[in-house]
């Protein structure tokens, strides 16, 4: 363990609540009916192959990729197709998905269910990137941006360095923790495996000092692993943003609107590299993933391994169900997780968490009068003014707002979760994005 | 089926508030009430009564019954300024002007421009300058430190110190002459050197201004920026001619320098937004406090100056942006 790195500019340090850091991964039974929605990747949602009707297994295809950017999607469960229409997705919309009514659990042959470890290496580069997009990775620490896109650098861009992100410092998630103790050796053979993939020879796992365990676990493990280090990081939120981690351990800072590829450096997510271990070993696609259930009310803090496509309810049940005096479910963490409407949205490849708050933690606090003080500038990671940018995004002032870099903004939520006056800045922030975002878009097509 | 609210991230918020903001200012500035309570006795505590009294008391009439909003006196903000306001006074200043001062503070200077954040001058500061134009007697009569007193009458009256060198050196006389006239660096630390009530002991204002660094209040770009201009201009001309230039220690402890860098020019309404500007927002007032105590007409230039730059603060953050991520150098396309 070396000295402990973070970034340079900003963050902050909410309460880490990592409630069910304790708690072993469990095999969650499996749902009776999976919901699988087609956009399940950043980029074009996928297209369905299958029918109503149609005998599916355990790791089938169901969908392929819709695009360049998209993902193929197989099936979670064995069953029958029982219907393709719109379902309700985390995000509150509904969105067109499939729903299997669940069987038996009968896997496709292919695919290797043994538990053995496979340290084999030898695979092409292309075999690789191929295998992994045929497995439908995607990034899976939430942003589910198509995994083998990232594999495959734009010309003029060489990649120097992996950056395995294990830092989840999201409060309360802990689901990357749990991985990294139970399934360590894995997520190693899956990080050789992306360095294969990206012909690069250093690989850094980068983890918060809060996991001491998974650091001292994780180094053990890369010990006689040529290339790949462990590197221990100060407690800071948001350290696991891309741009974060990348300046928290190599020093680089990736210039504005551009890609980690820019400065060498491709970031994965631990729970990623062990999937691209299970998709290249075991030749199982993506379809079942770590999931944290937690928050103060309830009883059981648990980290499941649960198939895509079950429905949040039944994570919370296993939880030991949802307390009388919820107020509000988050899809993810506290800080960039989204609000869910109903407990019948399912299980998608982003989640990374079932958040319950009560309801007294659940509500914003009364906004008050700006009182400058700042603070909203000194914690933002991106070196941004944020009440500047909300002010500007409010009044319509998006030629301002594009000038003081609006889109640099990551939405890590510092500078609201910072705000003294309980301003709601990343909403309007947010707002400004978007219409700053079109304003850009719309001026690439006319020029 | 539960009805669960649904909000954007984050959902979470940290236990800062505008008043726990200013519940801390007035705590740092315990020390320098209790210290010039101790010197000026019941008098100081009238002061400080009094103005706390007027100045919610009007912000309350201009919420409720001229702005017909909510109200918002318990939000530590009024209270502040009450305090500050107080700080700038005479410890035997009339009542009936110590009742103006809290008026023109919190309705000309606050409310006026929108309240609470919108205000672009220190509020106490503008009752400080419009008491001391308007009354320049009672404004400049200050009772000398003396130790705990009931009385309500007047004490013994005496000139500060940065009064007796002004005049000293304006009547000819050289430093080394006025050595004797004025206090000591240690009273000056302590508190007895003669001055408004905030202003006579260094001490309980460096300890405010520590524990307000500490609670991450304030920064320390203000205040070291102001006082090291100062220290550096003074030690120039005294370097040059030490009997007509007081020296930089002299300058930094007494008056309203320290009162001025550590509460006054670093409140965040009406100063800069960011380090670099909070830095050009010190030197600014460093230099125009040491032009207006060396060859302005008034022995003390901190309020004027501080006054000043306020006038500047939304050019300096248009000129100041932030080290951003990703770029390096850091210069808007707007200044």
């Amino acid at each position: 363990m070396g000295i402990l790195k973070t970034f340079a500019l900003g963050g902050v340090h909410p309460e880490e609540n990592k409630l069910s850091a304790n708690a072993a991964i469990e095999v969650l039974d499996l749902p009776k009916q999976a919901f699988i929605p087609l956009g399940q990747n950043l980029g074009a949602p996928s297209k369905p192959l299958v029918k109503r009707g149609e005998e599916v297994k355990t790791g089938q295809l169901l969908a392929e990729a819709g695009g360049f950017i998209s993902t193929p999607v197989h099936s979670p469960v064995s069953g029958k197709v029982f219907k393709i229409e719109n379902i309700l997705n985390a995000s509150g919309y509904k969105q067109m998905g499939i729903i299997i009514n669940v069987e038996g659990d009968e896997w496709m042959d292919d695919i290797d269910r043994s538990d053995e470890l496979s340290t084999n290496l030898d695979y092409s580069p292309e075999e690789i990137i191929e295998k992994v997009k045929q497995a439908g990775l995607v990034g899976m620490g939430g942003a589910t941006f198509p995994t083998y896109v990232k594999l495959m650098p734009p010309p003029g861009n060489t990649a120097e360095y992996i950056i395995i992100n294990g830092v989840e410092c999201e409060p309360y998630l802990t689901s990357d923790h749990r991985l990294m103790l139970e399934k360590g050796r894995e997520i190693v053979v899956g990080t050789q495996l992306l360095m294969k993939a990206l012909k690069v020879d250093k690989a850094i796992i980068g983890i918060e000092n809060n996991k001491p365990d998974a650091i001292s676990h994780m180094s053990e493990l890369v010990k006689n692993t040529e290339g790949v280090s462990v590197q221990a990081l100060k407690v800071q939120y948001p350290q696991g943003g891309e741009k974060q981690l990348i300046k928290a351990t190599v020093n680089r800072e990736v210039p504005s609107g551009k890609l980690p590829i820019a400065v060498g450096c491709v970031v994965q997510n631990v729970g990623t590299a062990f999937a691209v271990y299970e998709a290249v070993q075991k030749n199982k696609p993506l379809f079942e993933r770590v999931v944290t259930v937690t928050g103060k009310a309830v009883k059981k803090p648990s980290n499941f391994l649960v198939r895509i496509g079950t429905p949040v309810q039944q994570l919370i049940d296993a939880a030991e169900g949802l307390p009388d005096d919820t107020g509000k479910i988050i899809n993810g963490g506290p800080m960039m997780g989204k609000a869910i409407s109903s407990t019948e949205v399912p299980i998608v490849k982003g989640s990374s968490g079932i958040l319950v708050m009560k309801e007294e933690e659940s509500h914003r606090k009364t906004e008050n009068a700006c009182i400058r003080c700042s603070k909203c500038t000194y914690v933002c990671p991106m070196g941004l003014e944020p009440f500047l940018l909300s002010r500007v995004s409010r009044l319509g002032k998006f030629d301002i707002a594009e000038d003081e870099m609006i889109m640099d903004c990551i939405e890590c939520g510092s500078c609201q979760y910072t705000c003294p006056a309980n301003i709601p800045l990343l909403d309007y922030l947010r707002l400004g994005k978007n219409k700053t975002g079109a304003i850009i878009r719309g001026r690439g097509r006319t020029a | 089926m539960n009805k669960f609210t649904i909000s954007g991230s984050p959902h979470i918020k940290s236990d800062e508030s505008t008043k726990k903001i200013m519940y801390g200012v007035a705590l740092a500035m315990a020390p320098t009430m209790l210290v010039s309570i101790y010197f000026f006795g019941f008098q100081a505590i009238r002061v400080l009564v009094l103005a706390c009294i007027a100045s919610l008391f009007f912000e309350w009439v201009i919420q409720k019954y001229l702005i017909k909003g909510p109200v918002t006196i318990d939000d530590g903000s009024a209270l502040v300024t009450a305090i500050l306001l107080a700080f700038n006074l005479p410890s035997n200043l009339p009542s009936w002007m110590i009742i103006i001062g809290a008026l023109i503070a919190i309705g000309m200077a606050k409310m006026s421009f929108g309240g609470l954040g919108r205000n672009i001058f220190n509020p106490a500061l503008v009752a400080r300058v419009f008491l001391l134009i308007s009354f320049p007697v009672q404004m400049t009569s200050w009772p000398k430190p003396e130790g705990f007193s009931i009385g309500l009458s007047d004490a013994t009256t005496g000139a500060t110190p940065l009064g007796i060198v002004k005049e000293g050196l304006g009547a000819g006389k050289t430093m080394s002459q006025l050595k004797p006239e004025i206090p000591t660096y240690i009273q000056d630390l302590m508190g007895q050197m003669g001055g408004s009530m905030g202003e006579v002991s260094a001490i309980a204002l460096i300890l405010g201004g520590l524990y307000m660094l500490w609670k991450k209040i304030i920064t320390w770009h203000i205040p070291v920026a102001m006082l090291g201009t100062v220290v550096i201009f003074t030690s120039i001309l005294w370097g040059i001619d030490s009997e007509h230039f007081a020296d930089p220690v002299f300058h930094l402890l007494t008056g309203g320098m320290l009162l001025g860098a550590i509460f006054m020019a670093t409140d965040m309404v009406s100063s800069p937004m960011t380090h670099g500007g909070q830095i050009v927002f010190g030197v600014g007032i460093g230099i125009l406090t040491v032009l207006i105590r060396v060859w302005g007409a008034y022995p003390e230039g901190v309020s004027f100056a501080i006054l000043l730059m306020n006038a500047v603060v939304p050019l300096i953050n248009k000129g100041f942006k932030p080290k951003r991520f990703g770029l390096k150098p850091a210069i808007s396309k707007n200044s």
